[in-house]
């Protein structure tokens, strides 16, 4: 067991090596604006730079909307999985899975077709429409992590007991998701919420083929640019992505861990 | 949810004798989920489908065989098989250290702080792609990068000197392992969490010794999730754009950034040969799951 111990450390010390040796690089690099010393500089730079703050904002609102969209299709219906229709689950579950397999440059190359301006139902004619076409496609990107983190929540609560409860005292069925379902599976939505965020905040794909000012195209339009500048942003946006990771650790802490009724 | 009004004829019917009740229920119940499948239906199956469609018809809509042929020209293909090389290596590597780091972490008697911040911390590098990775890789490797600059006056070892870039098969590789054994971290320590305790002590009972329990226990146990992990990690690898784009420009012609420079621009001169190299793209990582599911029949036989 000593030996497997030593070689438990190699690994992992190998393995940290190679995980923070590009992060300490970036801040290094991010550091090194102002010639011969260490500075905040590109930070400030980015900070104040207004196309940041509106590409981020636009990306922020984008992630907003698409944690509603998502949380209206994958709860009601992983709900109703589970409660009725048990014998659809491998077909949703194989859904949900899609946009692992189907790229999602090939997605939205799909819509960009089928809903340009002469089509039927032409999503690309103006702004809003496009927009709304942005979150539909995160949406449908961020499908398999919201199911996955929403059935994993209901499958701690006892769904068909509350259901009949609530039904007893009178609720219909949108009383039941909304007041009843939701808020026993509220941590595992949040966890999948804040996934979908880090997933949306910083996407390049879908946001730069639709010309959409999101926060990814601009970060690359940055990197061909500048030079300091990403690597400061880089850094926010590692940032950013460990402050979703960590308020999902930190709520699974509230997450109930038993199963009253696995079914 | 308006559209769900019939509660107590759907309880009713769970009482109800089967036959004409369940006729009469039936429709009520699809109302429950026809929400997701119409999104699914519009937003995700239906645009595929008209790619697929798109890539076997020419622009008066005749069927053809003409833009599948036309992906065996020489730049498409070299494109493919880039892409085929670096998310087979990047898929690989990341799925073998990510089992070696998980089974440090798990089975390694490391400390406990140990596993949960290597979890956490995977969770964060799993998600964190695109620009801002593939600028961490310039500041370390690139030409004047924290690495090569180092290994350049520690050691005197110029790395760009004897062949190595960053804007190359291995450069990219090695980027995008960066994201791939975190994900293999993620998904496969609650599988090695779950072999059992009990199954180590009966194969010691039995005189097996620790190579024979690894060989007869846990590599079979382990090896659907292993494998479907390493065909989720490919195909994760192989729609990544943004990384490499961030990365190389156009300078590295992998299937996606072509497929990207094709949507923006048409640079093929043939709206249908996108759709057939969006078909491709589909094509490669279906036939992958493909392979997935095969192997894993496979191998549940052997299990029972």
């Amino acid at each position: 067991m000593k030996a497997g111990k030593f070689w438990a450390w190699v690994v992992f010390i190998l393995g940290a090596a190679y995980f923070f040796i590009p992060l300490i690089a970036t801040v290094e690099f991010s550091l090194r604006m102002r010639r011969g010393v260490y500075s905040f500089d590109a930070y400030k730079v980015v900070l104040g730079d207004s196309q940041f703050q509106t590409t981020f904002m636009y990306s922020v609102i984008v992630a907003i909307f698409t944690i509603l969209l998502g949380v209206l299709i994958v709860v009601p219906t992983a709900y109703w999985i589970r409660l009725r229709l048990p014998q659809l689950r491998p077909v949703v579950e194989f859904i949900t899975l899609l946009p692992l397999v189907i790229p999602a440059i090939v997605i939205v190359f799909g819509y960009i077709r089928m809903y340009g301006s002469n089509s039927p139902l032409p999503f690309l004619s103006n702004n809003v429409a496009t927009n709304a076409l942005l979150v539909i496609g995160y949406a449908a990107l961020a499908l398999p992590y919201m199911y996955r983190a929403v059935d994993t929540g209901l499958r701690t609560i006892d769904v068909r007991t509350l259901t009949e409860a609530a039904q007893i005292l009178g609720a219909g069925w949108g009383t039941v998701v909304a007041r009843v379902i939701l808020p026993n599976v509220l941590i595992a939505v949040l966890s999948g919420a804040f996934l979908t965020f880090a997933i949306v905040i910083g996407e390049f794909t879908m946001a730069s083929l639709l010309n959409r000012p999101a926060f990814g195209p601009y970060l690359q339009n940055l990197v061909a640019n500048r030079a300091y500048e990403p690597a400061a942003l880089s850094i926010i946006a590692f940032i950013i992505t460990w402050g979703c990771m960590s308020l999902i650790q930190v709520l699974s802490r509230f997450a109930p861990k038993s199963a009253n009724r696995p079914n | 949810m308006t559209d769900l009004t019939l509660p107590n004829q759907a309880i009713a019917g769970k009482t109800a004798p089967p036959g004409e009740a369940r006729a009469l229920r039936l429709p009520t119940q699809w109302l429950g989920v026809t929400p997701f499948f119409l999104f699914a239906l519009m937003f995700l199956i239906l645009p595929t489908l008209y790619l697929m469609l798109g890539a076997f018809q020419n622009d008066a809509g005749e069927f053809t065989l003409e833009n599948i042929f036309a992906l065996f020209q020489a730049n498409i293909l070299a494109a493919y098989w880039i892409s085929i090389r670096v998310s087979l290596a990047s898929s690989l590597i990341g799925a073998f250290a990510g089992l070696a780091i998980a089974i440090a972490i798990v089975r390694g008697g490391l400390p406990n702080w140990i596993r949960s911040a290597t979890l956490t911390f995977s969770g964060v590098a799993s998600n964190f792609a695109g620009v801002p990775l593939a600028f961490a890789f310039i500041a370390t490797l690139g030409r004047l990068g924290l690495v090569t600059v180092l290994l350049n006056t520690l050691v005197g070892l110029n790395i760009y000197a004897h062949g190595f870039n960053l804007l190359s098969f291995w450069g990219l590789t090695i980027t995008y392992v960066y994201f791939q054994i975190p994900l293999m971290v993620v998904i496969i320590v609650p599988a090695i969490d779950g072999l059992k305790k009990e199954w180590g002590e009966a194969a010691a009972t039995l005189g097996a010794t620790q190579a024979q329990y690894w060989r007869m226990v846990v590599i079979p146990v382990l090896w659907p999730s292993f494998l479907g992990t390493v065909i989720l990690l490919f195909a994760n690898a192989f729609g990544a754009i943004a990384t490499a784009y961030a990365l190389t420009g156009s300078s590295l012609n992998i299937v996606p950034i072509l497929l990207y420079a094709q949507i923006r621009g048409d640079v093929l001169h043939n709206a249908h040969l996108g759709y057939a190299i969006a078909f491709g793209m589909i094509f490669i990582t279906g036939l992958a799951n493909i392979f997935y599911i095969w192997f894993r029949t496979r191998s549940e036989r052997w299990l029972k």
